[in-house]
């Protein structure tokens, strides 16, 4: 019964985001002929990869009642890491790319031990860890791009054929992340943790669950989708780019309140946050498609966003 | 040590210490933001002048190209620490002017650089690059470049809210002979030419996706116009991509070191280079002769821009790529 409950609850945040993609969507075919085509689609799913992996990592932390305001610049600092180490440094590519995954791991652990162990909050915690992560960033890339970085690094933005569209392998892996995610969280015993851990700490305790352990579980494996994430960008753009990890974080959290997961904790899909993800590049390839200016973009987000996060407190109110 | 004694030696160090700093110039400069290349370049630049003059210089900047306050906080800080001069590149070019006055009030010298407030005459000076021109220089390249074929263009620009995007757009229009708007115009100039205007942000990864859904809407595009280097960059990624990029000629401004290898390869047919560096030391050097003399710079100081390509046209000067090597700003 318990378990049915959960379910439910689990599965129901998604229709909503889903039905605001089906509509965008549908809007967007009407303005334009260029919209609804395979290669459309590929090019918006490649433009939200980078965000979406990240969005993975903070729909872990939101569900358990925390935020991360990092997740940008750690992914940031990891590109530069790995491009920087192999480029500059001449280290194996395969190797660069590990390093820099477990600076962004290792991130992640700091994050999860301050808020576990130190007890602050997890917003003040990764406000400091974000700005110590900018620092690093530029010291160590000198305010410059890397550039020329190894084949091994832009592997997972060459593409294949099919159905009419070329698919980004970056892409693909995007998607079996997700996979991966939900199952996880919808089947595992620790992946139930993190729903009890958000939506009640203290109840959660008194039920036998290692609360901290939980916790720095959920930062650690949100660092790896920041590593993940910032070998994406590189094999996206192609370089290692030090003014990056701007707007990551503000792109990641609306992708997860887009995708319905709400920001008390406790609650969501993560599903959900891809939605979001894709909701976003769809609006701004849509509008750029019919000529209309970007600030309105960042208009119907805002909207959409208002919705969002209303729609979430309105459906706790009918008691859960 | 007695209670009189502690407070008289701690005395006695203050006044040293105010004694001593006050033989020494100070001059402030603040940036919009930290960490971008075009201001580092230019707090080298400040810097080198002022180790070269003995003059001690503070620096500051706004956490994102939006912080007001910030900046403001900044020169309020830096006249109470005895800035004479304050080199400014304003990120809110209205909301700074109050600061501006009220430090001009105490007899600092305020310096725009690059960028100038709203109304100009908050500053006591502007050295800065004339973004219309820069616009234009590349505009009538590409113009002469294509030849007479008919132009299929799009342009990717900053984003709407900040001042530097617009002239070098609506210079861009104008130097290609297109329907442009004058240098002090606010909005983008539209012209059926131009087939897809795209917002990147200034921004390598966002320059790349403004391409790709700009090549959905425009697929036949010849010409981009890209508002700075990182930009060209995305979207020579994007028709690269879509195998599309030798049939497209790109055109962009700064004169980064960074960019020259893309010059040299064309993936960059032509860039109007800007000096920052210049702006800084200009700046520094402006301040010492005030504090000599009293002399005050006024009006706009025209740092200059240069046309750089490898592949030049007859009719439009412009410099080589290795000239705009030894000029160029940042590291390579």
């Amino acid at each position: 019964m318990e378990l049915h409950l959960l379910r439910t609850a689990a599965a129901g945040p998604a229709l909503a985001p889903l039905l605001a993609l089906v509509l965008t969507c549908v809007f967007f075919a009407t303005q334009s002929d260029r919209f609804l085509s395979p290669q459309n689609f590929s090019l918006i799913l490649q433009q939200e990869m980078v965000v979406g992996v990240i969005a993975i990592g903070q729909t872990l932390i939101i569900l358990s009642a925390g935020i991360d305001l990092s997740c940008g610049m750690v992914m940031a600092l990891g590109s530069i890491v790995m491009a920087k180490l192999a480029v500059a440094g001449g280290m194996n590519a395969y190797l660069a790319i590990l390093c820099g995954v477990a600076t962004t791991v290792a991130f992640g652990l700091l994050n999860g031990a301050l808020v576990t162990l130190v007890r602050l909050p997890s917003f003040i915690v990764t406000l400091g860890t974000m700005n110590i992560a900018l620092a690093l960033t530029q010291i160590y890339s000198e305010a410059q791009t890397v550039t020329e970085v190894p084949a091994a690094m832009t592997a997972l933005g060459n593409t294949f054929s099919l159905g009419g569209a070329e698919i980004s392998y970056g892409v693909v892996l995007m998607l079996v992340l997700y996979a991966a995610a939900w199952l996880a969280l919808r089947n595992t015993v620790s992946g139930r943790h993190v729903y009890a851990v958000g939506n009640d700490p203290e109840a959660a305790r008194l039920t036998g669950i290692a609360t901290r352990r939980v916790l720095i579980g959920v930062y650690a494996v949100a660092g790896l989708m920041y590593g993940i994430a910032s070998l994406l960008a590189v094999a996206r753009t192609g370089v290692g780019d030090s003014q990056a990890g701007e707007t990551e974080a503000l792109e990641a959290i609306t992708a997860v309140v887009l995708g319905g997961t709400s920001l008390f904790g406790g609650r969501g899909l993560v599903l959900g946050s891809l939605l979001g993800a894709l909701i976003v590049g769809v609006i701004r390839n849509g509008l750029t498609l019919m000529g209309v200016s970007s600030i309105y973009q960042v208009l119907i987000t805002g909207i959409l966003v208002i919705l969002a996060v209303s729609m979430d407190k309105l459906s706790r109110r009918k008691g859960y | 040590m007695s209670f009189h004694r502690t407070a008289l030696t701690v005395v006695l160090f203050a006044v040293a210490g105010i004694a001593s700093a006050a033989d020494e110039l100070v001059i402030g400069l603040i940036t919009k933001t930290e960490t971008n290349p075009f201001f580092v370049a230019m707090r080298d630049g400040a810097a080198a002048e002022a180790k070269a003059k003995g003059v001690k210089l503070l620096t500051a900047a706004g956490k994102s190209v939006t912080d007001n306050a910030s900046q403001v906080t900044a020169v309020e800080n830096m006249v109470a620490a005895g800035a004479k001069t304050i080199l400014i590149v304003p990120s809110d070019t209205k909301a700074i002017v109050p600061a501006l006055r009220k430090a001009r009030e105490k007899g600092v010298l305020i310096i725009a650089l690059d960028t100038a407030p709203d109304p100009m005459d908050a500053a006591d000076a502007l050295f800065a690059t004339d973004n219309y021109e820069a616009g234009v220089l590349i505009g009538q390249y590409a113009k002469a470049a294509m030849g007479g074929k008919k132009p299929v263009i799009v342009t990717l620009d900053l984003v709407p809210g900040l001042s530097v995007g617009t002239p070098r757009h609506n210079g861009f229009m104008k130097g290609f002979g297109l329907n442009a708007p004058d240098a002090k115009a606010t909005e983008l100039g539209k012209d059926p030419a131009v087939t897809c205007m795209a917002d990147a942000f200034g921004d390598q990864a966002k320059g790349q996706t403004a391409m790709e859904n700009c090549l959905q809407k425009s697929p036949d595009v010849n010409l981009v116009y890209t508002l700075n280097e990182p930009v060209a960059a995305g979207a020579y990624n994007a028709l690269k991509k879509a195998g599309k990029e030798k049939g497209v000629m790109i055109v962009s401004i700064d004169g980064g070191c960074e960019a020259m290898k893309n010059l040299s390869s064309g993936v960059i047919a032509a860039t109007s280079q800007q000096y920052p560096i210049k702006m800084g030391a200009m700046g520094v050097a402006a301040g010492v002769e005030y504090a000599k003399t009293g002399k005050k710079p006024s009006g706009y100081t025209n740092t200059g821009v240069t046309l750089i390509t490898d592949k030049p046209i007859a009719g439009v000067p412009s410099k080589d790529v290795k000239t705009g090597t030894q000029m160029c700003w940042g590291k390579s």
